[in-house]
């Protein structure tokens, strides 16, 4: 995924790409997804903070106005169901014991 | 047949490694769950701790405490787009025993405070998922948790829910509502590797000795602040950013980030640095404010789950906060355990506990502080107004003469869009939040 620079109020110059990024830090990815996200309620939304906060750029707008998740490199934070303003739209949960993110320097 | 405890804590981070110590030391069975494959490993923060609350639990922790760099240096600056003005300070006090704030690796630090308490008995069991509530049909009450491994129940005399700030445990319960997004902060993180020698000299400070920098105006349109941390061989740089207004700018987290390490007067300290960690964590911001019910039949909620993290400003804890609340959660569990009453007036002791020792006492003190420090004034007319006063105040442009200080405090104070009403007002506040 390519992130588009330059997004309000930040000169948005990142000196490595999104993926190398994401790449640094350990995801040890379940079979099952631990956050579901229903692209019909998302089609409504107009705002979809989710798309912006989710630090890890997991959230996508799609061309007929749905959002696309990928749950494998979440750093199960929590932001996207906070912001989220669309009842049952995202159904959050922590993945299965020993999935999901770990942190080795934080 | 489902597995039985004393107490089962969940999640081994500093609140639960607490609680399984004290209750282990007590002589109780306690089985302490972590989701992760090893305590710390879901957990993220800036980094310093502030260990002197171990002082009783553990005497000397000094001695063995996974510390990267003793924190004797510590700076805010304010930064605009172009300027940095900062308050630094230095001390010997803080270099030598019982110190002060260290910087610390959070895989590392839990681990060794969970370790603390397996050494004392209680049974530390990773990879497991705490997916919901076991509780009495007729009561209500909790008796223990269902995890997600075969024959997943365990029941217990009492939880104590350390799992975190999503607290979904609390949520299950009935002691959280529906969560605000205003009261939370989303901080995010990068850990850049650098040889300890080039961050002795880049940060001025000896061998084994660190710098914590706190750093107000750097989030653009977003309230926030930002910190720059020296480990042994990395630096810790991030950003804490309130989340509504994050949603509503579309910007970035990473590029904002950026946008710092970018700044004149950061870029210097963490050029060359290599990216080796990127991570995020939310924040309970708003601390007492958002405060969960802490405790019900069978069950108290401790750490970042019941928004112990102390985020004010002048002072960014979280991790101590931690360690008393589970402490405190331990301490009356096992008074609850002895007299067998874990029903919710037989774990009142925890609020009483809690508002007795500094946790609830600051808390409740500085429960103002977050409001004024994330205010548009404190985020960006201050840090504004205290630049261009520096500025102007050292700028010699002979052959004009210098100006006097109340002329040009007055001059940059309405250029900055401040007026007499907001610095009384905010002198009240201020007063009122900290004094």
């Amino acid at each position: 995924m390519t992130r588009s620079a330059g997004a309000a109020g930040s000169t948005g110059s990142t000196e490595i790409s999104f993926e190398d990024r994401m790449a640094t830090t350990e995801f040890r990815v379940a079979p099952e997804a631990h956050i579901t996200v229903s692209g019909d309620a998302c089609r409504g939304c107009t705002t979809k903070a989710c798309v912006s906060v989710c630090p890890a750029g997991l959230f996508v707008t799609t061309s007929d106005k749905g959002v696309l998740f990928n749950y494998e490199q979440c750093f199960e934070c929590g932001a996207c169901y906070l912001v989220c303003n669309t009842a049952g739209a995202i159904i959050w949960n922590y993945p299965e014991g020993g999935a999901g993110v770990v942190f080795r320097r934080s | 047949m489902a597995e039985r405890f004393d107490a089962v804590v969940v999640g081994a981070g500093p609140a639960g490694a607490a609680a399984a110590l004290v209750l282990a030391r007590a002589g109780r069975s306690v089985c302490l769950l972590e989701r992760g494959p090893f305590p710390g490993s879901k957990n993220l923060y800036g980094g310093v701790i502030y260990p002197r609350v171990l002082d009783a639990l553990l005497p000397r922790w000094w001695e063995d405490l996974p510390v990267e760099r003793w924190v004797t240096r510590r700076t805010t600056m304010a930064l605009t787009r172009t300027q940095a003005v900062s308050v630094d300070f230095r001390t010997t006090a803080w270099g030598s025993a019982p110190y002060n704030g260290a910087t610390a690796l959070r895989p590392r630090l839990d681990a060794w405070l969970a370790a603390k308490a397996e050494a004392a008995g209680a049974i530390l069991v990773c990879s497991t998922t705490a997916t919901g509530l076991l509780t009495d049909e007729r009561t209500g009450a909790v008796r223990g948790v269902r995890v997600d491994r075969p024959g997943g129940d365990i029941e217990a005399g009492v939880v104590i829910a350390c799992d975190g700030v999503n607290a979904l445990l609390a949520k299950e319960a009935g002691c959280a509502g529906a969560p605000d997004p205003a009261n939370f902060t989303l901080g995010v993180k990068e850990v850049l590797a650098m040889d300890p020698g080039e961050i002795d000299r880049r940060f001025a400070v000896a061998r084994e000795e660190g710098a914590d920098l706190e750093i107000l105006g750097c989030t653009g349109d977003v309230p926030g602040g930002g910190f720059l941390y020296t480990n042994r061989d990395s630096l810790a740089i991030g950003l804490v950013l309130r989340l509504p207004e994050l949603a509503a700018s579309g910007c970035r987290p990473e590029e904002l980030l950026a946008d710092l390490k970018a700044h004149p007067g950061i870029r210097p300290l963490v050029a060359g640095g290599e990216l080796v960690e990127y991570g995020a964590h939310l924040i309970p911001e708003a601390g007492w404010d958002m405060m969960p019910k802490l405790a019900t039949a069978g069950m108290m909620i401790a750490g970042d789950a019941a928004a112990m993290c102390f985020a004010t400003g002048i002072w960014l804890e979280g991790v101590n906060f931690a360690i008393g609340s589970g402490a405190a959660a331990g301490e009356t569990a096992v008074e609850a355990l002895a007299s067998s009453d874990t029903s919710e007036s037989g774990l009142a002791g925890y609020r009483r506990r809690l508002e007795a020792s500094f946790v609830l006492r600051d808390h409740k003190k500085f429960r103002k502080a977050h409001r004024l420090l994330l205010s548009e004034r404190v985020q960006r007319r201050y840090p504004e107004f205290a630049c261009n006063l520096v500025e102007q105040l050292f700028t010699v442009d002979n052959p004009e003469p210098k100006p006097g200080l109340i002329s040009l405090a007055r001059r940059e104070a309405r250029r900055s869009g401040l007026r007499l009403r907001h610095l009384v007002r905010d002198a009240a506040d201020g007063l009122r939040s900290f004094g």
